[in-house]
């Protein structure tokens, strides 16, 4: 998402090292660089003039003149004032109360019946509680219909009631909810525009008269300049108590993010970066400005491992690395947790340096995986622990069980050698863990 | 003064207009726009008013503006270096005169380059076929409702194929759709969209329809797997029916900031987009993109959707457009 701005700032950054010490002069380059990074990345106009003036100002500050090594301490303003402009801490969904009830609302096309899907899937997987998904969309066609489904193929229920007062539905799912025993209902909305007062007092009929644990904003990261007027526009109507970016894993610069809080104080809780229900991702700003400036973002990639491989399995694993014995069923195993992950590219991403090695423009075939997934299927449990029995026939055996030439087998086998004297290398403290 | 006296002509000529349709028109383009233009000209209005000699605050505040409308920065900063060179070369000291140079400047961008025609190619013989295709939510099945509204007013027989199967509901959603304006239907949920797709044109040529309309699931453009997925529907449509897709839509959003350039540079690599529908522009967005993209992408626009009625869907008008955003400045 950030990886183009990041590139930018990083670069102005890099022409700030070797230099002896900052000067009005030296760094005039770099800003002009950020400021147009920013820019190009859709940050609100003003914000870029504030954030770039700030920047300058702390950079000729003295501290920095005296320092030895102002690339150093010029990133360290930077990522402060990228926290600083991304909101700071992170605020959590409301999850407290035993009955909660959220609302979503936003302009057309901008994701909120998905959103409202990975919510209720997240809702349930995270903190255990039991959602109900409300389809108050009552104007597009087959809207009511996409949330059903969402539903069904999540297996949570969804209420749904032939009516045009979106109110009364309102009202007759909590009911249901609690007959029901769900506790967390989460009200899908029509999309409409901020300024459609027919359409706002529908909602504002609600807020006021339901009480709402939160209310919403599902936004377009990809949207320009007019993303402020959207956002404030529902804000002064709907108070939010916060928003979620959506489409996050196009390759939009999402400069909306370091606009939104700045200019609204409405934090961002989440980020939609796939459009399989379990992606959407609790926004970090301390993380999300150390992965625009390249630094990486191993407390995430942690978090989604926690949630997959259980700890037990996870020490076993990493005996088995340190003794050397990790042989291809445990690679296989693996194998299986990463797919797990989502989409390897996102993982790889948030590596530090990942923009140095390439990682962010990788894009990993499914199949790939699949063909190595098929290979190491094709040997017998015996195999798979003892590789090194594995001659010609056994090779063209493999090959021809999973599909592939034997030439793929040779080169698995030989990936895998390879990862294997790493591990070893790496336990024995010659070398450090990439994390 | 070149455009800026043509678009004043154009004005006065236009309200001695007798004729209904075209008066209708330029009330609905001027309604549409009303929140867009109303934003920009009173920033314009009180650029005029603050400054009365051209500075380098003057620029500065103008940069602002035009980055506001999601102009997009390289043109933005091509556009104010060329217009420091004309002020500089013509000595321009008067902001009243400079106002009418931005304006004329700003239609260059769109005018300039090989000239695009934004009328629909419609097949000589057989079915038209026109393709829809864009990222995410940004209304490619509405606009296949209006555009089959509009085609069957005019007494075409109309098909629409459901080719995005992958979004839940929206099979459904495009069969509503075909049920209220009256066009016919093909769609199966939970297939490959090239096979349905295919299957849909034979139906097309059965029924001998004039116009197909094909809906596709958002793509964003940098997934690979959804933009392969693009190439081997565009080879179906090729290889079944010569010359199609006549037409092949982007649809963006007006909302849409300088991502727009990409989108429209990633979908025309991958098919032969023919021109843009810009949606949604009866909010608060300027859809100032389209300028960017014309210029970095030479791509035009040939409709705009100015609401949620079925006909609120126009062809794209330079000029209607310009009148639209201008009107009050003048």
């Amino acid at each position: 998402m950030f990886e183009y701005m990041g590139d930018r700032i990083s670069n102005a950054i890099k022409n700030i090292r070797g230099m002896g010490k900052i000067t009005e002069d030296n760094i005039n380059d770099a800003m002009k660089e950020i400021r147009m990074a920013l820019l190009e990345a859709d940050v609100n106009y003003s914000v870029v003039k504030e954030f770039t003036s700030k920047v300058k100002e702390k950079a000729l500050g003295e501290e920095v003149s005296k320092s030895l090594k102002p690339d150093e301490v010029f990133i360290k303003i930077v990522k402060d004032e990228l926290v600083e402009l991304l909101g700071g801490d992170y605020v959590p969904l409301h999850t407290e109360d035993k009955f909660e009830v959220i609302m979503l609302c936003g302009l057309q096309g901008s994701g909120k019946t998905t959103t409202a899907g990975k919510l209720a899937n997240m809702l349930r997987k995270k903190h255990s509680r039991k959602p109900l998904l409300v389809a108050c969309d009552i104007y597009r066609p087959a809207a009511i219909d996409q949330l059903k489904q969402i539903g069904n193929s999540l297996n949570i229920p969804v209420y749904t009631e032939d009516n045009k007062n979106v109110l009364e539905i309102v009202n007759h799912s909590i009911e249901y909810a609690k007959e029901n025993e769900l506790d967390y209902v989460i009200i899908d909305t029509a999309g409409r525009l901020q300024i459609d007062e027919v359409l706002m007092q529908e909602l504002k009929d609600v807020a006021s008269s339901v009480s709402l644990n939160e209310i919403i904003l599902v936004i377009d990261a990809m949207m320009g300049q007019d993303a402020i007027n959207v956002i404030t526009g529902f804000n002064e109507n709907l108070s939010l108590t916060g928003c979620i970016l959506t489409k996050m894993d196009g390759d939009t610069k999402g400069g909306v993010a370091l606009s939104l809080r700045h200019l609204t104080n409405v934090p961002i809780k989440f980020v939609g970066d796939s459009e399989k229900m379990d992606g959407l991702s609790e926004f970090y700003p301390v993380r999300m400005a150390e992965r625009i400036l390249d630094m990486g973002d191993i407390l995430s990639i942690a978090e989604k491992v926690e949630g997959i491989v259980s700890e037990d399995d996870a020490k076993i694993q990493a005996e088995k690395l340190k003794k050397g014995t990790f042989d291809l069923e445990d690679f296989l195993t693996t194998m299986k947790q990463i797919k797990k992950l989502g989409p390897l590219e996102n993982i790889l991403k948030m590596l530090p340096g990942a923009r140095n090695m390439g990682l962010n423009n990788i894009n990993i075939d499914p199949k790939d995986m699949a063909h190595v997934e098929a290979i190491i299927l094709s040997m017998t449990p015996y195999e798979r622990r003892h590789p090194e029995v594995l001659k010609a026939t056994r090779k063209q055996r493999i090959a021809k069980g999973s599909g592939r030439s034997v030439e793929e087998v040779n080169r698995l086998l030989k990936q895998f050698e390879m990862m294997q004297k790493m591990m070893k290398q790496m336990s024995n403290g010659k070398m450090k863990m990439p994390f | 003064m070149g455009f800026f006296n043509k678009l004043k002509n154009l004005i006065s000529k236009k309200e001695e207009v007798k004729d209904k349709i075209e008066q209708e028109e330029i009330k609905n383009y001027d309604e549409g726009l009303k929140k867009t233009r109303e934003n920009f000209i009173s920033k314009l209005n009180v650029l005029g008013i603050k400054y009365t000699k051209v500075n380098e605050e003057y620029f500065e505040e103008l940069e602002n503006i035009l980055i506001m409308a999601d102009i997009g920065v390289n043109t933005v900063m091509k556009f104010m270096d060329k217009l420091r060179d004309r002020v500089k070369s013509e000595n321009i000291t008067d902001t009243e005169y400079l106002k009418e140079v931005i304006v004329d400047e700003l239609l260059i961008i769109y005018v300039e380059g090989e000239s695009l025609s934004d009328k629909i190619n419609i097949a000589s013989s057989g079915p038209t076929v026109i393709l829809m295709v864009g990222v995410n939510g940004v209304g490619k099945t509405t606009t296949i409702a209006k555009l089959a509204h509009k085609y069957i007013s005019e007494g075409k027989k109309v098909m629409m194929i459901a080719g995005d199967t992958f979004r839940a509901g929206a099979v459904n959603q495009l069969g509503i759709w075909a049920n209220r304006t009256g066009a016919e239907f093909y769609g199966k949920e939970e297939t490959d969209p090239a096979s349905v797709i295919y299957d849909g044109l034979i139906k097309a040529k059965e029924l001998n329809a004039d116009i197909v309309l094909i809906d596709t699931a958002g793509r964003l453009q940098n997934k690979v797997n959804l933009m392969k997925e693009l190439e081997k529907i565009n080879k179906v449509i090729e290889t079944h029916i010569e010359g199609a897709p006549h037409e092949t839509l982007l649809v963006i959003d007006a909302s849409t900031g300088q991502n727009g350039i990409m989108q429209a540079k990633s979908f025309k690599e991958i098919t032969n987009i023919t021109g843009i529908v810009l949606t949604k522009l009866d909010g608060t967005a300027k859809g100032g993109i389209v300028l960017a993209i014309k210029e970095e992408v030479n791509l035009p626009v040939k409709f705009i959707g100015l609401g949620e009625k079925m006909t609120d869907l126009k062809p794209f008008d330079i000029e209607n457009y310009i009148y639209g955003l201008f009107k009050d400045m003048i």
